[in-house]
């Protein structure tokens, strides 16, 4: 379903913006401010990071968005809470992005029924890579969810193509090595990586770690499907405050 | 004992983000090598013999028997290592690790600073640039081992994110690998984390329990009743026990109930009911955690133990009910040092306290048939400001406020 939505939009725009959320981060009130201006702002698809305190895969700015955002008392179901919200209100698809101990510890069998029941469509887990999460996999079939999969530019072929057999609505391809929030140089290396993502997956492309403004998303048309704003937004609402996100949006 | 993905019973895993897959395949690959490799054991214990101090000695602790009247005690001296811990065993068999691999940069966590001290001997020895991430809050107390691992040509970097202890800084350098592997590797400093570390680490502490078990047998032609070893990651715990393997030794790895378990200030993760299963840092094993699965704060006066993870090694043990998990609060492990000390001119560190501590509330139990072994794991000249402390020594005091003048 997911697939079908991206591809029925590509038809009348040339790249689609995903963006990111950490849920509670300033607060529960302005992360609802935050989605109601990017939906406004013409946003495709957009992911909901449930906090975890132990963001691996994160940069600085990911990662104190968690750590606030538990510091302030945020918990699970408040997440789950806030997703049924936004997927009630507004008509895009919302992802959820977590690590993995939130849903095992909730129970993964119905952590994925409550997903499928408020209306989240697909998660991106960065630390279950699928051979420790057939539970997962079950269980995101059987609810008819997507398991978003990443590609990296050390992924051989070979496991680009078991990942892509594994994944569903689209493959998130990193674009390059390290962690959230970093300078990307968006250059003819990375043509020729996504190159190589595209051959190895019938999915659509989305493309994130780095790709803050409208000279990087333009960059990547034609080349992947999917812009992922992550940390840019949350620098902006830190400096400019929760306002400044719509004008943003529009601007790219 | 462990399979492919490197689980023991329900415990231990690859829960790794897909940037380190390729890293992760190498590292197995050359591990494998090195461990079906006779030659390399050689070359590993003869580079432990001439530029540590291997075999350790396994000192008889005679009047510390004697004060207990029970089991004979023995100690094993990984503080006579190089750098003053067991630290050195992992950290120097992973060097030749990277030298087979071609790499030219170590990274790694430390807690209490003894295993950034001997990842930064080993690079400055092997050649390897070295970046240390160390807690904000660890730095603080654990100003000497900063001092000497930055004299050794490493950088440290202190981590002020999180609870700004261990698990942070274990973050961190997991940050700097999934960006820089191709030319670095991640000296990680305990049996935790994804596969392949906890049965690598296992593999090159297994020479504490190797050489303990023919000393033993040598000097009293039997095998221990006991043996004792402190629990943080879990590292010199699995060192010593993989030498004793027999029904007749039992294990007791020995946790920090820091200000009691009853209190939520400890770091006892299997003999305290706080503690559950998860997965993070790339592994599944008990973890101290909410019941939303994020990480509590930990607490111990010893910074090597304050950790809210264990080996899933000796989780899998600890359910088979193949070892014994104690726990010492810090006042016990105070009184511990102190002990020791006094009846036997050894210091222990205060990580390896918590198994003398463990010992000592047993040993009067046994008889003088019984033989305990105690692992040594550090020594504890490293933790003499907060030893000083907490003895409350007035000299000492009046000594760091002279000091402290000297540099106005």
């Amino acid at each position: 379903m997911v697939e079908k939505y991206i591809k029925e939009r590509l038809k009348t725009k040339e790249i689609l913006l995903m963006t990111h959320i950490v849920v509670g981060y300033p607060s529960l009130d302005a992360s609802m401010q935050i989605v109601e201006s990017m939906v406004e702002a013409g946003v495709d698809l957009m992911e909901l990071q449930i906090p975890f305190s132990e963001p691996m895969a994160d940069g600085p700015v990911i990662l104190k968005a968690n750590q606030k955002a538990l510091e302030s008392g945020i918990r699970v179901k408040d997440c789950l809470e806030f997703a049924r919200k936004v997927a009630s209100r507004f008509d895009i698809p919302f992802l959820f992005m977590t690590y993995y101990n939130i849903l095992y510890k909730y129970g993964v069998q119905s952590f994925v029924e409550n997903m499928a029941k408020i209306g989240i469509k697909g998660a991106i887990i960065p630390d279950l890579p699928p051979e420790e999460g057939a539970d997962y996999a079950e269980a995101m079939q059987n609810s008819e969810l997507c398991p978003i999969y990443i590609f990296s530019p050390t992924t051989t072929d070979e496991r680009m193509q078991y990942l892509s057999s594994c994944g569903k609505g689209f493959i998130y391809c990193m674009a390059r090595k390290g962690v959230t929030g970093k300078e990307t140089q968006f250059s003819d290396e990375i043509e020729g990586y996504l190159k190589r993502c595209r051959a190895n997956t019938e999915l659509p492309l989305a493309v994130g770690f780095g790709v803050k403004d409208g000279s990087d998303v333009d960059y990547l048309k034609g080349k992947a499907d999917i812009a992922v704003i992550g940390s840019q937004t949350i620098r902006l609402v830190d400096e400019k405050g929760v306002g400044a996100v719509g004008d943003f949006i529009r601007a790219l | 004992m462990s399979n492919d993905r490197g689980y023991y019973g329900e415990f231990g895993g690859e829960f790794i983000p897909e940037i380190l897959v390729a890293t992760f395949d190498e590292l197995k690959q050359y591990f494998r090598q090195i461990k079906d490799d006779p030659a390399f054991w050689q070359t590993y214990s003869d580079l432990m013999s001439n530029y540590s101090c291997r075999p350790t000695p396994l000192t008889f602790a005679e009047n510390l028997t004697r004060h207990f009247g029970g089991a004979k005690i023995y100690i094993k001296r990984e503080d006579l290592n190089h750098t003053g811990a067991h630290k050195a065993n992992n950290v120097m068999g992973q060097g030749l690790l990277v030298k087979r691999m071609g790499k030219t940069r170590v990274i790694a966590e430390t807690g209490a600073g003894q295993h950034g001290v001997a990842t930064a001997t080993m690079a400055a020895k092997f050649g390897f640039e070295c970046t240390i991430y160390m807690g904000e809050v660890d730095v603080k107390r654990q100003r000497p081992n900063v001092f000497w691992m930055e004299q050794m040509g490493a950088t440290v970097v202190p981590v002020t994110d999180g609870t700004r202890i261990l698990k942070d800084a274990i973050n961190e350098a997991f940050r700097d690998w999934v960006t820089n592997m191709d030319n670095t590797h991640y000296v990680l400093g305990t049996a935790c984390g994804p596969n392949p570390f906890p049965e690598m680490v296992s593999f090159f502490q297994s020479i504490i329990g190797k050489e303990a078990r023919q000393q033993i047998l040598k000097l009293e032609g039997k095998l221990p009743t006991r043996i004792f070893a402190c629990v943080g990651g879990g590292s010199n715990a699995m060192g010593l026990f993989q030498g004793f393997p027999d029904k007749s030794v039992e294990c007791v790895g020995v946790e920090a109930a820091g200000h009691g378990l009853n209190t939520g200030k400890h770091a006892s993760r299997l003999c305290s009911p706080d503690a559950t299963v998860g997965v993070a840092q790339g592994y599944k094993t008990y973890f101290l955690q909410n019941s939303d699965g994020q990480m509590r704060e930990t607490h111990s006066i010893a910074a090597g133990l304050d950790y809210v993870g264990v080996s899933p090694i000796l989780s899998r043990m600890h359910q088979k009910g193949e070892a014994r998990f104690e726990s010492a609060t810090d006042k016990e492990v105070i009184d511990a040092v102190k002990l020791t000390m006094q009846k036997e001119g050894i210091i222990p560190a205060l990580e390896s306290a918590h198994a003398f501590a463990g010992a000592f509330r047993e040993a009067a139990e046994l008889s003088s048939d019984d033989i305990i072994i105690i692992n040594q794991s550090g020594r504890g000249d490293k933790d003499i400001f907060t030893i000083a402390d907490a003895f409350g020594d007035p000299n000492w005091r009046e000594f760091i406020k002279a000091k402290a003048l000297d540099y106005i």
